[in-house]
């Protein structure tokens, strides 16, 4: 095993209290050998950058069913930018129209994981965009 | 490539990429490392210790809030904290969590939280987490806290680590004959019992004084105590209830009133040259393990645990062949 692991963030931003699917997720990728920094409920844009520079992550996942993720998730990349952390690969998953994956995925979203996808595809995912 | 100068700067970038680095040990780590060591030994080092579930990472939190927002009139001290948690053994990944405990610090330019897992090491931090806060320490952070995975007993390397170590409890952990055995209390230069609203802080209270006054003052641990004679530090007791603030400022005197201690005793002294000659001991190890391991011939290694694995030789007398460079057939 190389000495170099994996560093991802699982954070919920915004303001709904659903966090099952974030804690299966980031125990998914605990299994997988990953080091996951696991933030919690309500965290702002903010926070998560701030997380990801203090912890030099590889990867944020974020996890939203409040439905701001068109809100959200461009802030978090204009402050990843600005922190000049513009390498770190961001994954979303929750609940997501169809019609905004694509949007995301524009905006440099790495991955959009609805309900019902496998976790092992999560950590495939994440392993391999990381890798590149 | 490491930005040293950056590091030196404080820039936040440049610390956390040479935190990992320093995790990963890498050449690159350790040549920055090297190049930062004659910045170091300013900051204080707080260790925060104790079982899990006792309120280690809110205790923290509130410290390092208390240190940002001085309720006295002294300035504000810089505060870097390094939280460690476990590494699972069996497929190498960590959940880090401590940073849920303490979102009350976020936005704030002086505080810089970083969470590290074990990777296989059992003292209760790192084998990087020396490295990980000579880093904090050179980039200038005031105060370093330092939270340990949840102890149980035997945990002490932050002792050996810390300037001031703090061992956390929490009421109905055991009773008063966990107090008296050997480890963790042991190591405690300030003891808190967080949770005081919770039924049975009087008994647990009452538990950890007589352990206390069953001490003898004389017996000099480790790493403890003056070895000039001068007055003994006796380990207070405080109660909190960190989650409220409570007894939080009480703690900071404290961690004060040690600091003192330990710069009039020459105590800061002695424990960094214990801190100094654990690390030079490690290094030289390392080093002198896979020298004579280049040196030695080929497949004589193997040859010798073949002959253990079949109990022709003890490793005792496996160990003498060795150093004298031969199988021993």
């Amino acid at each position: 095993m190389s000495k170099e692991k994996i560093r991802v963030i699982i954070a919920k931003p915004g303001l709904d209290g659903h966090d099952r699917g974030a804690k299966v997720v980031a125990r998914a990728l605990r299994d997988a050998g990953m080091e996951v920094i696991y933030t919690g409920l309500r965290q702002t844009p903010e926070m998560i950058a701030e997380a990801a520079l203090q912890e030099d992550a590889h990867a944020i996942g974020l996890s939203i069913l409040s439905g701001a993720h068109m809100a959200l998730v461009p802030r978090v990349l204009e402050l990843l930018k600005s922190n000049k952390q513009e390498n770190v690969k961001v994954f979303i998953g929750g609940i997501i129209p169809d019609e905004d994956v694509p949007r995301l995925l524009a905006l440099g979203v790495e991955g959009v994981f609805g309900p019902g996808t496998s976790t092992q595809d999560i950590v495939n995912a994440i392993r391999s965009k990381v890798m590149e | 490539m490491i930005d040293v100068q950056a590091v030196l700067d404080g820039n936040r970038l440049a610390i956390s990429r040479l935190i990992s680095q320093i995790e990963n040990d890498t050449p690159e780590g350790q040549r920055a490392l090297s190049e930062l060591f004659s910045y170091t030994g300013k900051a204080h080092l707080i260790g925060v210790t104790g079982a899990p579930g006792t309120g280690k990472s809110t205790l923290v939190n509130q410290i390092a809030y208390h240190y940002r927002h001085p309720t006295n009139s002294s300035t504000p001290k810089t505060v870097a904290i390094v939280a460690v948690d476990p590494t699972s053994p069996f497929t190498g990944g960590a959940l880090l969590g401590d940073r849920i405990r303490m979102t009350g610090l976020s936005g704030d330019l002086g505080v810089f939280i970083r969470s590290m897992a074990t990777r296989g090491s059992l003292g209760g931090l790192a084998n990087t987490t020396a490295g990980v806060v000579q880093a904090f320490d050179a980039a200038g952070y005031h105060v370093i806290l330092i939270e340990t995975v949840g102890a149980g007993q035997a945990e002490v390397d932050i002792a050996r680590l810390a300037h001031t170590t703090l061992v956390v409890e929490a009421p109905g952990l055991g009773d008063d004959i966990q107090a008296i055995k050997a480890g963790i209390l042991e190591i405690a230069d300030i003891l808190v019992v967080n949770k005081a609203d919770r039924p049975g802080i009087e008994s647990t209270e009452r538990a950890l004084r007589n352990m206390l006054q069953l001490a003898d003052p004389q017996v000099r641990s480790e790493f403890k105590n003056s070895e000039n004679g001068e007055s003994l530090w006796e380990t207070p007791i405080q109660c909190t209830i960190a989650i409220e603030g409570n007894g939080v400022t009480e703690v900071i005197d404290l961690i004060s009133k040690h600091r003192v201690y330990l710069e009039k005793t020459g105590d800061l002294q002695r424990r960094e040259r214990i801190r100094l000659e654990t690390e030079l001991t490690h290094r030289l190890q390392k080093l002198l393990i896979t020298q004579w391991r280049e040196q030695l011939s080929d497949g004589l290694f193997e040859k010798v645990l073949d002959r253990l694995l079949t109990r022709e030789i003890s490793p005792q007398e496996a160990v003498t062949q060795l150093m004298k460079g031969g199988s021993g057939e």
